[in-house]
């Protein structure tokens, strides 16, 4: 039944093995070719304090002064063991950074990933129950605005109309001001996340509204969905019915595979709302020089792109079982 | 009747396209050249700071209101916009220019066609906005960082879609037919290949430019992008967050709408010029 599981999961542990080096090497080379000067970043409003004779002795200890090749094998040394450096910003080991503010932001990005596909799916498969008509348009023209749309800015809007102007939500953190997290309730910390998530879900609802749509369609027109029909079923009947299976198999395995952009918009979306994640980190590192934090983030996006592509390739073949021997995808 | 609506049916389904590309067509270029020439034609004072024109609400002396330091919201909307339609030309030129170059080399050699594969890879394996911001920060951010970082990253899209469309070509029966009739390989790419492949450039050229301007707006909301003395929608709207905290909600709807506009008008004349190139394809 799942044999074809483990081939899969071989063959995608052969591409992390030559994906990630590959990404690593380019990231490197990216990161250690940028004019910042990390004694400089690291310094900052001091910079006045410390002489020459104690620049070279930061550089010595980080290392500054070896060339990036060396530079680059000490580091994968050091990752190989598990270190990946120490955050300048945050004073701390970039994995333990990392791992303290990856919760926050996936909260986020699933909660809104669950939304986008709810609706994405909805108006896809009601677009698609009457295609031509003004319904079907309009869901359309509102697919290609949400394109069109920088979600940063909707998070503004979202602020303007329910945080300043209607004052029924808090428009910005996790929390209440001065409480932590043992003390907020349920529902201080279930308000804070509203207008973050429907920010963030902006970013994911078109291309599922548009596949959706037409997945739907395809099957409206299929001679199943005639048989049915034929036999007196209402369309919302097949649509809701058998063709829900139809579209939301192939509209699971697009939204997940999307689930990195989705992480792509959280850095936007938790900048307006001064999210305490890992957006928000990745903008303070990338301002402030903090290349060790960089380099840690970017690897481990990757790490999340790779695993969404994968979970998106298993939902495919658990949905559509004929994709499972076809060797050709 | 059932014959008459099957004709117009038809009918429609034949000019509608076409029709509706030129008309998306003509709105979007005019609406950018007016744009371009309209802040090119702006007073430098416009967009001076007047310190007796501070939060005013829009009106007639200033269309889109003023912010929090009296600087007019519609001038600054307009020269940032000019400022995004730049950048958004220069990467959508400058990836369409790398997508076209990596398929026809894919196509031409096994490979180089894996070496381009890989590459595809790369640049797919993080998510988009991550790679421009580390991009961006390799280049030191500013206008130099942004331009490299948007331009050399929309791309991937556009070069699967060509390669594939130049290997299906290429593999076709009437391309070995001409092959065997003695046709040179320039001569079959220009009268077999090319057909196909420029409507699908052209139209991923304009699906490019409005990706391309809403990364730059991106990268400069989070500080990385166009420096702040020179106006940018996303430099504006990163501003504009105190301003709206305090009920000016003018200071961020305009400028993000003008960025929206543009988008929209290349989106949509994007999707109908693929339309165009493509009929097969369904509307989605």
């Amino acid at each position: 039944m799942t044999g074809w599981l483990g081939p899969l999961l071989v063959e995608r542990a052969i591409r992390l093995c030559w994906l990630a080096p590959l990404a690593a090497v380019g990231l490197f080379i990216l990161v250690s070719n940028a004019p910042v000067d990390p004694i400089e970043a690291y310094v900052g409003a001091r910079t006045a304090l410390i002489g020459p004779e104690q620049r070279e002795a930061i550089a010595a200890a980080w290392g500054l002064d070896q060339p990036a090749t060396t530079r680059f094998v000490l580091w994968v040394r050091n990752v190989a063991s598990g270190d990946f450096g120490d955050s300048i910003l945050y004073n701390a080991p970039v994995v333990t950074v990392i791992m303290d503010r990856f919760p926050a932001s996936l909260l986020l990005v699933s909660l809104a990933w669950l939304l986008s596909f709810v609706i994405g799916t909805g108006l896809g498969i009601v677009a698609a129950m009457t295609p031509g008509s003004r319904v079907d348009r309009a869901i359309r023209a509102y697919a290609v605005v949400l394109t069109s749309s920088p979600g940063f800015w909707v998070a503004i809007i979202l602020i303007s109309i329910f945080a300043v102007g209607l004052k029924m939500l808090p428009s910005c953190c996790a929390l209440p001001p001065g409480t932590t997290t043992a003390e907020a309730t349920f529902w201080a910390q279930g308000r804070h996340l509203i207008l973050p998530v429907v920010a963030l879900s902006v970013t994911g609802i078109a291309p599922l509204v548009l596949h959706t749509r037409a997945r739907m369609i395809g099957f409206l027109e299929s001679p199943p969905a005639q048989h049915l029909t034929a036999h007196g079923a209402s369309q919302r009947a097949i649509a809701f019915g058998a063709g829900l299976r139809h579209a939301l198999g192939p509209a699971l395995t697009v939204h997940l595979a999307g689930a990195g952009e989705l992480f792509g918009g959280s850095i936007l979306a938790e900048t307006v709302f001064a999210w305490p994640g890992l957006g928000q980190a990745t903008v303070r590192a990338a301002t402030g020089g903090d290349a060790p934090l960089l380099m840690g983030i970017a690897l481990a996006t990757l790490l999340f792109v790779f695993v969404g592509n994968m979970l998106a390739d298993i939902a495919a073949r658990l949905v559509d079982p004929r994709l499972r021997w076809d060797k050709s995808r | 009747m059932t014959d008459a609506t099957l004709l117009l049916e038809t009918a429609s389904a034949r000019t509608n396209p076409r029709r509706t590309a030129r008309r998306r067509a003509t709105f979007a270029f005019s609406l950018l050249l007016s744009i371009v020439v309209a802040a090119a034609a702006l007073p430098e004072s416009w967009l001076s700071v007047d310190p007796f024109a501070r939060r005013l609400a829009p009106g007639l002396l200033h269309p889109f209101g003023t912010d929090l330091l009296g600087r007019d919201v519609a001038a600054r909307t307009l020269t940032a916009l000019s400022n995004s339609i730049s950048i958004g030309i220069m990467a959508a030129l400058a990836s369409t220019t790398v997508a076209v170059a990596l398929s026809l080399a894919a196509t031409l050699n096994p490979w180089l066609d894996r070496l381009v594969g890989i590459l595809t890879e790369l640049t797919l394996g993080l998510p988009h906005f991550v790679l421009i911001l580390m991009i961006a920060y390799a280049f030191g951010g500013g206008w130099t960082g942004v331009v490299i970082g948007v331009a050399f990253t929309h791309w991937p899209r556009l070069s699967r879609v060509l390669r594939l469309e130049a290997q299906t070509v290429a593999q076709s029966d009437y391309v070995a037919i001409s092959a065997a009739l003695g046709r040179s390989r320039l001569w079959i790419a220009q009268h077999h290949l090319a057909p196909h492949l420029v409507p699908q450039i052209i139209a991923g050229f304009v699906l490019i430019f409005p990706h391309a301007i809403l990364h730059e707006a991106g990268l400069s909301f989070i500080g990385l992008g166009i420096e702040p003395h020179i106006p940018s929608i996303g430099v504006m709207l990163a501003e504009s967050l105190r301003a709206v905290m305090s009920g000016l909600w003018w200071v961020a709807v305009f400028p993000g709408l003008g960025l929206v506009i543009v988008a929209l008008s290349f989106e949509f004349l994007g999707e109908s010029l693929r339309q165009v190139s493509n009929p097969t394809e369904g509307v989605a």
